[in-house]
């Protein structure tokens, strides 16, 4: 498991390029940009079960879905920010994927800590210390474990029986 | 209880008796604004709405604006898949290439009324405040769920009151205003939270207001909005939507996170330096900086008043031989009135290049993008590093009346220095 670390205000231009938002929409058109300007080795180097530390304000800028959507392609376990952006924290639960905010945890990490989630318990542990993070709302945590809002959706139509 | 203008609309759309900051209400939006993004969105449901069928062809609003005319054949397919899906669906609300902005057709069309609730593919969809509408940016995989079943959840947010106070100088915009707010409290300072704009905003104008509330998102923020009053009634009546108007705004006692003021007088000429839009300093500081690109208009600042500002600065006037100026007005509409009385004929005269109304630059997508090492400066929004296609360029942004004096001078000038 590697841990990328990067700082404040990583916006959606840094995690996908702009020129590529009306081109690419798909899981595998989109991974070989993620992060292109910000980070040109991340899509070649990124595993399943990688996780991305980060500062303040991860995600601002742009509505584009193509970070939420591909991050979670590619397998990224967790982002672990001091702060997420509004448009980037809806369209994360809308794909599945997992945000932490937790300041603390972003400012004890330190290159070679290694980081371990426990969701149920809402803990992150880096090195030898643990760390609280507060919980997703029943609501969001239904989307975010549906595997997101599309099938969240389609459960929800298929029970109105339409 | 005493609510602000978010609560109240929230708890409005929810049809709840009560709401409280950071809870979170199931709504039904008026309009769901999507752009080209239109293509991949219906692509991730086109076997749900073969079976659930599309919610309504009245609350949709598509535009096809950010890479107009198409770039290339892929965004031609994309193009052809909306014009396809409006047909089959019947929706009611469709403006395709070279009729403008997303976000300036939502406002000309009177979409966007007091009191309504908008949800848009696009982050600058909070423009609509500054009509008195609760307007937010929202994803793609969202806008796909809202077509099917036309509810979402919202969180109600926080308010931050900015209480504005006497006039702005001349030869200092709206637009100087949102910068030197957004340098002051930062790209992230109103996060998650609605901002209201009070005082005296009877001095604002609407093509300000405008400006202020679509940089809003620049902060951070969900909404950006001010209050109904002469200003927004004017223009209502000037693009002939009349009728039953339901202003909302906050009760005098309302519960605030913040509040702060602004004494426009002390506004200046501002900028916001690579490569974010809290990066900001006065012109004057960074006065010299030779720039290759200027680009006048976007859903920020391409208006008919802010090429009128620019003409203001560059009749009769020929811009610096080093220098594109790229002139991107933000609809169809504007482009008309600004043939009609002339303000392109001038600019084109002072060495402006005309770009068919759309995005394209200002994203990166096409049409006036840079090069290494190249400088440009920009009356629209973003100043992100690659935005405008060259991760190795710099984008200021400004007013266009900032805009046009660095074109004429090949450097960056504050205006008032040319008037």
């Amino acid at each position: 498991m590697a841990v990328f670390k990067y700082g404040d205000d990583i916006n959606t231009d840094l995690l996908f390029p702009g020129r590529y938002t009306y081109t690419c929409a798909k899981a595998e058109e989109i991974i070989p940009h993620l992060l292109e300007d910000l980070d040109p080795e991340f899509s070649k180097k990124v595993k399943k079960g990688d996780i991305i530390i980060a500062g303040e304000n991860f995600g601002c800028g742009s509505s584009r879905e193509q970070p939420a959507l591909g991050l979670k392609a590619v397998g990224i376990e967790a982002i672990i920010a001091k702060s997420f952006a509004r448009i980037f924290f809806r369209a994360a639960i809308n794909q599945g994927l997992i945000l932490i905010e937790c300041k603390d945890a972003v400012d004890y990490f330190k290159d070679g800590k290694e980081v371990k989630i426990d969701l149920e318990k809402g803990k992150v542990k880096v090195g030898d210390k643990e760390f609280d993070f507060p919980p997703l709302s029943k609501e969001l945590l239904e989307i975010r474990d549906s595997g997101g809002l599309l099938n969240y959706t389609r459960k929800k139509l298929e029970k109105r029986g339409n | 209880m005493s609510y602000t203008f978010a609560q109240k609309i929230l708890m409005k759309k929810a049809n709840l008796n009560d709401v409280k900051v950071n809870q979170i209400v199931i709504v039904k939006p008026d309009n769901l604004l999507t752009h080209d993004n239109t293509s991949a969105i219906i692509g991730k449901i086109e076997e749900d709405l073969k079976k659930y069928g599309l919610v309504s062809e009245k609350m949709p609003i598509i535009a096809i604006d950010h890479t107009v005319p198409a770039v290339d054949e892929k965004t031609a397919t994309g193009h052809k898949k909306i014009r396809e899906f409006v047909k089959t669906y019947g929706i009611k609300n469709f403006y395709d290439v070279g009729v403008g902005v997303c976000h300036q057709l939502v406002v000309e069309n009177g979409f966007a009324k007091p009191g309504k609730l908008i949800l848009g593919s696009d982050s600058h969809t909070c423009m609509y405040g500054a009509l008195n509408c609760f307007s937010t940016g929202i994803d793609r995989t969202e806008a796909a769920c809202l077509l099917l079943t036309g509810e979402t959840w919202l969180k109600v947010p926080s308010t931050i009151k900015i209480i504005l106070k006497n006039k702005l100088p001349e030869y200092t915009t709206g637009k100087d205003l949102v910068l030197k707010i957004i340098g002051d409290i930062g790209a992230d300072g109103a996060n998650y939270k609605a901002v209201e704009y009070d005082g005296d905003v009877k001095n604002v104008s609407i093509d300000d207001r405008f400006t202020i509330c679509n940089m809003g998102i620049e902060m951070g923020a969900k909404i950006a909005v001010f209050p109904f009053d002469d200003v927004t009634r004017d223009y209502f009546k000037k693009i002939n939507v009349s009728g039953d108007f339901e202003p909302v705004w906050s009760d005098t006692d309302a519960d605030y996170e913040k509040v702060l003021t602004y004494d426009l007088t002390q506004i200046e000429p501002m900028v916001a330096k690579p490569h974010t839009v809290d990066n900001t300093a006065k012109v004057k500081e960074v006065e010299g900086k030779e720039i290759n690109q200027a680009l006048l208009g976007t859903c920020t600042n391409g208006r008919l008043v802010d090429f009128h500002l620019a003409l203001k600065i560059l009749k009769g006037k020929k811009i610096a031989k080093n220098v594109r100026l790229l002139l991107l007005p933000a609809s169809k509409k504007v482009l008309e009135d600004g043939l009609k009385d002339g303000t392109f004929e001038k600019l084109i005269e002072s060495g402006g290049t005309l770009l068919p109304p759309g995005c394209g630059p200002c994203l990166g997508a096409h049409q006036g993008l840079l090069a290494e090492g190249e400088v440009c400066i920009s009356s629209s929004n973003r100043n992100f590093k690659g935005r405008m296609g060259n991760k190795n360029a710099e984008v200021f942004l400004a007013s266009p009346l900032t805009v046009a004096a660095s074109s004429l001078k090949g450097v960056i000038t504050d205006p008032r220095e040319v008037m």
